[in-house]
């Protein structure tokens, strides 16, 4: 699970450089996407290194760095809580209601 | 080939075809020798991420030394092309400045190297992208692009290094003084240079000197280091003439093409 990874990597005392995490744009109005972490002394160097480890072959049109440690990630223990709820509630679903006689099925 | 290009090639005579010869294998061979000795970076930088960066920086160098050759090849019409002119040549026929084949030193010696060359080579092929011959004008342009990350991500570096610890500040000063009695040559023209560029078909590099020294002083202040003061230049590059450093680059560059002749893999 990449949250996990996150905060594991946040959390052990790092001899290297900080930790920055890359969000990649493939095309124009695409979502910025998680693309994995570099480590860097700041930002620009960050970008500089996201380039080249991420976006050298023509992968992304815009990067994003963010700082690991500014990432709030939820635990292992909230999957339960955070997670489970969704899996008994069926009605939730479209697929829960059955189309009505008359209305006709596209 | 394109009908353009085809055109510029037919008009030139015996004596520009020499010349722009001559030209090119300097533009083709300060970037072969300065992307080998990049490369020799690889799995030795001090991250994993600076170790891509600089596979990258020496891959695009060896890419545009690539096209330089093979232009020069065609221009000289005499049945060599790229490979021919980066592997079978001997060390008194590279044209290169001296500055590209000096070793690679300490990590804050090459980022100093690569600012130098690629801060003059940006210059140039900014104006180079105009040239009247379409064919190195399109090169140009596309080496002008990649030159232009070069010059930021080693500035950056001298930057963090300049202006880091007291230790990598003058470590990194040091470097730049070492390195600065190569950079003449740099911004060295002769008539080679000024026929083509009267031309309208190269750049005469004495012509970006100064803009060279603003650029390149700004960057220095900024990293809190000192522009060393004009002083001895080391030349000849140009000329062939060569220090022992190129002669054992290209053994191990060349190796390889000379004992399986016309390999493929």
């Amino acid at each position: 699970m990449v949250v996990e990874q996150v905060v594991s990597a946040a959390d052990v005392a790092d001899s290297q450089w900080g930790l920055w995490e890359v969000f990649a744009q493939q095309e124009p109005g695409a979502p910025h996407q998680h693309a994995g972490s570099v480590h860097a002394v700041d930002a620009e160097m960050a970008l500089q290194n996201a380039r080249d480890v991420y976006a050298r072959r023509k992968e992304a049109i815009s990067l994003w760095v963010v700082p690991t440690a500014t990432i709030s990630a939820s635990t292992p223990e909230d999957v339960g809580p955070f997670f489970d709820p969704a899996n008994d509630k069926p009605y939730r679903h479209p697929q829960f209601y059955k189309t009505p006689r008359g209305v006709k099925v596209f | 080939m394109t009908a353009g290009e085809h055109a510029v090639l037919i008009h030139l005579d015996e004596a520009q075809r020499a010349d722009l010869f001559e030209y090119l294998l300097r533009l083709g061979d300060d970037r072969l020798v300065l992307g080998h000795r990049v490369s020799e970076w690889c799995g030795h930088a001090p991250i994993l991420e600076e170790d891509i960066a600089l596979s990258n920086i020496a891959l695009d160098l060896i890419g545009q030394a690539n096209l330089w050759l093979q232009l020069a090849g065609q221009v000289e019409a005499k049945g060599r092309d790229q490979d021919a002119l980066a592997y079978f040549r001997e060390a008194i026929d590279f044209r290169n400045v001296l500055l590209v084949e000096t070793p690679n030193g300490d990590f804050g010696d090459t980022m100093v190297r690569q600012f130098f060359y690629s801060m003059q080579a940006m210059l140039v092929l900014e104006q180079l992208q105009r040239s009247a011959h379409t064919s190195l004008a399109g090169i140009a342009a596309k080496a002008y692009k990649e030159s232009r990350y070069h010059v930021r991500h080693s500035g950056e570096w001298i930057i963090r290094l300049g202006d880091g610890t007291d230790e990598s500040h003058q470590r990194v000063q040091r470097s730049v003084n070492d390195t600065w009695r190569f950079t003449g040559e740099l911004f060295e023209a002769d008539d080679v240079d000024r026929r083509l560029a009267a031309q309208g078909i190269a750049v005469d590099p004495s012509v970006v000197r100064d803009a060279w020294h603003a650029q390149m002083s700004e960057v220095l202040a900024t990293a809190t280091l000192t522009v060393p003061n004009a002083g001895f230049s080391r030349r000849g590059g140009r000329a062939g003439k060569h220090s022992e450093h190129l002669g054992h680059l290209l053994a191990e560059m060349q190796i390889v093409a000379r004992s399986h002749p016309g390999a493929t893999w």
